[in-house]
């Protein structure tokens, strides 16, 4: 994939660079507002990850200008300012996602890869299949195989964001925002029992588990 | 007000010197009567009766032959006339002519009759400018005594001004000088300088406010996060002081993610307490059911207190009854409309929950109940574990306040008191009370009217 980095910060330029290379994207770099602004116009890329505060040019400015030229290009906002309503400020902007600084790489490359997947799908599901699992999303039914799984609406919830980016790495924060809404570090380890009590459910009983822990960084819901 | 004085003035003389003109003129029409009816004898007669001075009139008359000499009258010479604008003439009325006062001044009209015989009809202005000065005099006094009474009460009123003025002043200097609990002292009047007073205390008090948070978070920066930053530092220190091992690096840089992560957090719940203490204008108030919010939230933690060998119930007051999460259905219970950042409240009343799941034994029950009380609506979390101490219950609000006993758990010591501002910021009250066994933290948010 081809990403653009709009960064002025060196070092978290080539931090993010080096990174994003290293996990097998093309990224091109640009260190202001002006030239991420003419390089995202320019050329085509599949994300652009954004810095918000930018010499020449406002990080929101820049979303505000692709969105009204009808580039709808996934970009992912990074900012120091940690407020739910600067949050709200650059989703409305046109952000699709928001990371705070400082955040650990995982977190960003997750939310990078769910970002490419949003800009490929887009099309409005029914159903869900992750290797022989199955989602039935209107009837809100789940089927590993012939066996049904009966869920707790949250579990369902959870396993739908899940197998929504059924192959990659989901980190706790994205899950407590995407699946409960809230924006804060719990203490305690509340996220990890959602998960196994799911795997209880999913995984049981079969030979091959599903549900994986990614040490360091999240989860991932893999087809057996 | 001169010229008030000055249009009085010029009026009531105007008027007086038409009403000597009239005088004249009707006197001469009287005269020309006489004249005309019975000849000279007749005005001579008429004239004698009208001069003599018993009569105490102001009115001149002087009847003289064709040599000039008087027939009759109360003028002994004929004057010498000076013919002024009007067409009136003036005349100065010496010694001698009539009365012994001085000199003044007359105004006349003359008239030539048949065989020479001249007429002089006047009037003494003596009066009128008597009349005209004592004017001069009412109206000079009464104006210096208005100007006086002014000067009086105007010194009066600014130097009131000016010393409320300089209250402010000296407040502000003291201020300056490092007295920061110094107020603009108030009369009480309710009046516009103790209404400025009154919302300059108000903007001191602000100040003093976020001052203090202020301090409180550089003092807590010196004291509570040097020292996790210098453990930091001697572990990786530490670890370049080894012999070098791949394996012990990976190690060490694990730990020190870790450990940096843990710094960050307490720096983010610094910043947002010292942000939410200072009624921070990020805050998005909406409209918030506190039922229906605190379902989300016993949604959230349930497995976890499970997992610790604990109950997590819900419980609504006006259901009374303690009921497992799961056997409460969806919206059964009347909504608690609350206004709120619903954000920022999680997160607050997120750290009640773990505090309660952290403290509390195996086999023991969180209960979160929510109700109203008058115009409030509380939401409690109370648990059945060891409790804290009446004495130590205000203490632990206080920023990286921790229990002796507590010291040794996980946490940094932030988290009520990120509560407490954080409820405070939405005009609520947060307390710690004995639950019997155990602790109860009610939190208690105005009602949305």
């Amino acid at each position: 994939m081809k990403l653009l980095v709009v960064e002025d910060d060196r070092e978290a330029a080539a931090f993010l660079v080096k990174g994003l290379k290293e996990s097998g994207h093309t990224v091109d770099h640009a260190a202001d507002g002006r030239e991420g602004l003419v390089l995202a116009t320019t050329e085509r890329f599949d994300a652009i990850v954004l810095d918000r505060m930018l010499p020449g040019m406002d990080g929101l400015a820049i979303v505000a200008a692709l969105r009204a030229s009808d580039n709808h290009t996934p970009v992912l906002i990074l900012s120091a300012l940690d407020q739910v309503d600067d949050r709200v400020r650059g989703l409305k902007a046109g952000g699709d996602d928001y990371l705070t600084k400082p955040y650990a790489f995982s977190e960003l490359m997750a939310r990078i890869e769910s970002l490419l997947r949003r800009g490929a799908g887009g099309k409005t599901e029914t159903k869900l299949r992750v290797g022989e699992l199955e989602i039935d999303l209107l009837a809100r039914t789940v089927r590993r195989g012939p066996a049904e799984i009966e869920l707790l609406p949250r579990e369902f919830r959870l396993l739908e964001y899940l197998a929504r980016n059924a192959g990659h790495v989901v980190t706790r924060t994205m899950l407590l925002e995407q699946v409960w809404d809230y924006h804060f570090d719990p203490q305690t380890n509340v996220i990890d029992v959602h998960i196994s009590r799911l795997r209880q459910k999913i995984d049981k009983g079969f030979a091959k588990p599903m549900l994986h822990t990614v040490r360091g960084a999240g989860y991932c819901l893999k087809g057996a | 007000m001169l010229a008030m004085l000055a249009l009085i003035y010029w009026q009531t003389v105007v008027y007086s010197t038409r009403q000597a003109d009239e005088t004249i003129d009707a006197e001469i029409t009287g005269l020309a009567e006489q004249y005309r009816e019975r000849g000279l004898a007749g005005l001579v007669a008429v004239i004698n009766e009208r001069s003599n001075p018993e009569r105490g009139s102001s009115m001149l008359y002087l009847l003289t032959d064709q040599r000039q000499r008087p027939l009759a009258g109360n003028l002994s010479r004929w004057p010498d006339l000076e013919v002024e604008k009007d067409g009136w003439m003036r005349f100065r009325l010496s010694d001698g002519t009539r009365r012994g006062d001085g000199p003044h001044i007359a105004q006349a009209t003359t008239f030539v009759l048949a065989g020479g015989v001249q007429l002089l009809v006047g009037r003494d202005l003596a009066e009128s400018v008597t009349f005209r000065n004592r004017i001069i005099v009412a109206l000079g006094s009464s104006g210096a005594l208005t100007l006086l009474l002014g000067l009086v009460g105007g010194i009066g009123l600014s130097r009131r001004a000016l010393a409320r003025i300089d209250a402010i002043n000296r407040t502000g200097d003291l201020i300056r000088a490092g007295e920061f609990s110094h107020r603009i002292p108030l009369k009480g009047s309710g009046d516009e300088f103790d209404r400025l007073a009154q919302n300059l205390n108000a903007m001191l008090d602000q100040i003093e406010r976020l001052m203090a948070g202020m301090r409180q978070v550089t003092d807590n920066i010196a004291h509570d996060l040097r020292s996790p930053l210098g453990r930091l530092r001697s572990r990786i220190e530490m670890a370049l002081i080894e012999e070098p091992s791949t394996e012990r690096y990976r190690e060490v840089l694990q730990q020190t993610i870790a450990e940096a992560d843990q710094l960050l957090a307490t720096f983010t719940a610094l910043l947002d307490i010292a942000e939410a203490e200072a009624g921070s204008p990020h805050t998005q108030m909406a409209p918030l059911d506190l039922a229906a919010f605190a379902r989300d939230l016993v949604d959230l933690y349930e497995p976890a207190a499970e997992e610790k060998g604990l109950r997590l119930t819900l419980e609504h007051d006006s259901g009374a009854k303690a009921a497992p999460v799961e056997a409460m259905p969806l919206g059964e219970a009347a909504a608690l409309e609350v206004r709120g950042d619903r954000h920022m409240l999680s997160r607050a009343v997120a750290n009640l929950v773990e505090n309660a799941l952290k403290y509390t034994p195996a086999g023991g029950t969180v209960a979160i109940r929510v109700g109203r009380n008058g115009t409030m609506a509380q939401l409690a979390v109370g648990d059945d574990g060891p409790g804290i101490p009446a004495a130590e219950r205000e203490r632990v609000f206080d920023r990286f306040y921790r229990l002796e006993a507590s010291r040794t758990t996980e946490g940094n010591g932030l988290g009520l008191s990120l509560a407490r501002a954080v409820v405070r910021l939405h005009g609520g009250a947060i307390t710690l009370e004995d639950n019997h066994p155990g602790l109860v933290a009610v939190v208690s948010l105005p009602l949305a009217s």
